[in-house]
């Protein structure tokens, strides 16, 4: 709610920055701007490049409303890959407040349904893994599970290696390849 | 055959020139031969006599296949003046001399209504008799199919087991980001995609009559199984339910599949009908379950397990109960494949960071190490036991290889531009 205030403070900042429009044009933007419920996703710092865009407030409004968070890089939101040890499936420390900003979201947005991509490196036999992928891509599950996201929000799948570089032969090019990936249906 | 003449190991390089005919319809795999038998039986073909004009002489054909399972040499007969095609035409010492054991003629003559007959005779060269001999009645498109049979007929004559000339295999290519699930002859010759996809498409099953295929492709971007069959080209969803859905397997009936299944936790082996009902779980783990497959008798399910912390072979009663550990050397056995006997288990072994594939004989327990490649995948058993298909990699290039089950023959199979991977070999022919 509080975001609608800004979205509207700043309107109004932008509209007394363009002094000698017609002052009958304020009221259909300003009306226009308190629908969309995606506004409370805007970052803070967006309205600032799309001020001096326009005389008009219109495309200041659209740009706001618009910014997807998921794809925001300045946005936690918009970071997708957990990354692994070797032969583990433990979410380690770092990847902590990655897994739960992305388990506010979909507790925030009850619609929102994610596939949870196990990956890893190409050593060993697809089928086999196929099935570790799959058990870190469970291990990612399990911490959103504790931070109270329900399982019909989740798919949990495995690639296996079937997405890995299959020419890495150092652990500095394995390691890339062993990650559970977070991506959003209909992305 | 009495006497057979020790041959040292020689190392064979064969490139099948024939091959190129069907290039044009989809790249072949080309086969590599290194090694061989330490006694491998010298034969000798005569090329057939021609009816017209067939683009290649199934002689050539049959020579290939023989010298390809390790256990022939197949003598130059150029050198001889008189080449027979009728018993009443051999001159037994000519071939004598080229220290032949055994020796194949035969002709093709054409028929009314485009079929040509094609006949052959199998004649011990020492003994100076015939051995055995066939016609045959079919359609030109038919003469390489025929080479083959001719192949495992000699084969079988001559060491006592069954040919695997005239079978099938499968396997997946990669070429740039497409993934096609590819059904060629045992050779590498005649290659038909029956899928393709621009998503992965791994562990191709062979229905036990080798009319359809269940496999796992991702173009729903999850694993999904599907049973497509090779007549019709149809196929239909056999498992998709949440999460992955991966290994099928055939029983000995093919009336069922043992799959994989993770329902949002670990992978866990499933029974389902090849129809796609009665879907039932068979193990119960919090560990992995995966790569399940039948035992011959259809009593049994191995399958790949970290139950015990690492990665082993277990086996359960496909009426569920405990698990028993088969595989007990080492940290890491997986992928397992029964002989067609059912009397051992080839499988994946790592060792040091390496892939290999070894078999073990289920009595004794007796573990053997057979390849000498690195990073080895998907074991298959040509089905009379002989000779086990594998992937792997050279200089990061997916291709096939084969090894006998004795360790000594051993083949590579590549195609040329693009990643060879996932092979499973046919049945018999009906």
């Amino acid at each position: 709610m509080n975001k609608h205030l800004i979205v509207g403070i700043l309107l109004a900042i932008s509209l007394a920055a363009c002094s000698s429009k017609p002052v009958k044009e304020a009221p259909k933007p300003a009306v226009e701007d308190k629908s969309p419920k995606t506004t409370q996703t805007a970052p803070p710092k967006a309205p600032g490049p799309a001020a001096p865009e326009s005389a008009t407030t219109k495309p200041m409004t659209e740009s706001t409303i618009t910014v997807n968070p998921l794809k925001d890089p300045n946005n936690i939101l918009s970071q997708r890959s957990v990354f692994f040890d070797y032969d583990k499936d433990e979410v380690k420390p770092e990847y902590r407040p990655l897994v739960e900003a992305h388990a506010k979201y979909l507790l925030a947005h009850p619609d929102a349904k994610v596939f949870l991509q196990g990956n890893t490196d190409e050593r060993g036999t697809r089928e086999y893994n196929l099935a570790l992928g799959q058990r870190r891509s469970v291990a990612v599950k399990k911490v959103m599970n504790l931070l109270g996201v329900q399982d019909k929000q989740i798919e949990t799948v495995s690639y296996g290696e079937e997405k890995a570089n299959a020419n890495c032969r150092d652990e500095a090019c394995w390691k890339e390849n062993r990650h559970a990936d977070i991506v959003y249906q209909g992305e | 055959m009495t006497k057979r003449l020790p041959i040292f190991l020689a190392v064979l390089f064969v490139f099948f020139s024939s091959l190129s005919f069907y290039g044009a319809a989809q790249a072949a795999l080309t086969i590599e031969i290194v090694g061989g038998a330490a006694q491998q039986i010298p034969i000798a073909i005569v090329p057939f006599a021609q009816a017209s004009n067939q683009s290649e002489n199934i002689a050539s054909i049959i020579g290939a296949d023989l010298r390809r399972s390790g256990l022939f040499r197949v003598l130059e007969t150029s050198g001889i003046v008189n080449q027979p095609h009728d018993v009443a035409e051999v001159k037994y010492p000519e071939w004598a001399s080229l220290q032949a054991q055994a020796l194949t003629i035969g002709k093709i003559e054409a028929l009314p209504g485009n079929r040509l007959k094609v006949s052959f005779r199998l004649l011990d060269v020492v003994k100076q008799a015939a051995l055995t001999g066939l016609e045959f009645n079919i359609t030109p498109a038919q003469l390489r199919t025929t080479a083959h049979r001719i192949a495992d007929i000699i084969y079988q004559q001559l060491t006592g087991e069954a040919g695997v000339f005239a079978t099938r295999i499968t396997y997946i290519t990669k070429s740039g980001n497409r993934y096609s699930l590819q059904v060629a002859d045992a050779d590498g010759a005649n290659p038909q995609t029956v899928l393709s996809s621009n998503e992965p498409i791994i562990s191709p099953s062979w229905a036990p009559d080798g009319t359809r295929l269940a496999y796992v492709s991702f173009e729903k971007k999850k694993p999904v199984i599907y049973v497509q069959s090779l007549t019709s080209g149809q196929r239909y969803v056999l498992a998709n339910f949440k999460g992955n859905n991966s290994a099928p397997s055939w029983s000995p009936d093919g009336k069922r599949l043992a799959i994989v299944l993770t329902h949002g936790a670990n992978s866990q082996v499933y029974l389902i009908n090849a129809d796609g009902t009665e879907l039932q779980q068979l193990t119960h783990s919090s560990a992995i379950d995966t790569e399940p497959v039948w035992s011959p008798d259809g009593k049994w399910i191995y399958f790949t397990s970290d139950r015990g912390g690492s990665a082993q072979i277990y086996r359960m009663s496909t009426l569920g109960g405990d698990a028993q550990r088969v595989t007990f050397e080492g940290s890491y056995n997986v992928s397992p494949r029964f002989s067609p006997d059912g009397k051992s288990l080839a499988f994946i072994r790592r060792d040091e960071g390496k892939f290999r594939v070894a078999l073990q004989e289920l009595a004794t327990g007796q573990m053997q190490v057979l390849s000498d490649t690195v990073r080895d995948e998907s074991p298959s058993f040509a089905p009379n036991g002989r000779l086990i298909m594998y992937a792997t990699s050279v200089n990061g290039h997916g291709v096939l290889a084969a090894v006998s089950a004795d360790g000594r023959v051993k083949q590579r199979l590549s195609e040329a531009g693009g990643d060879v991977r996932e092979p499973a070999w046919g049945p018999f022919g009906n």
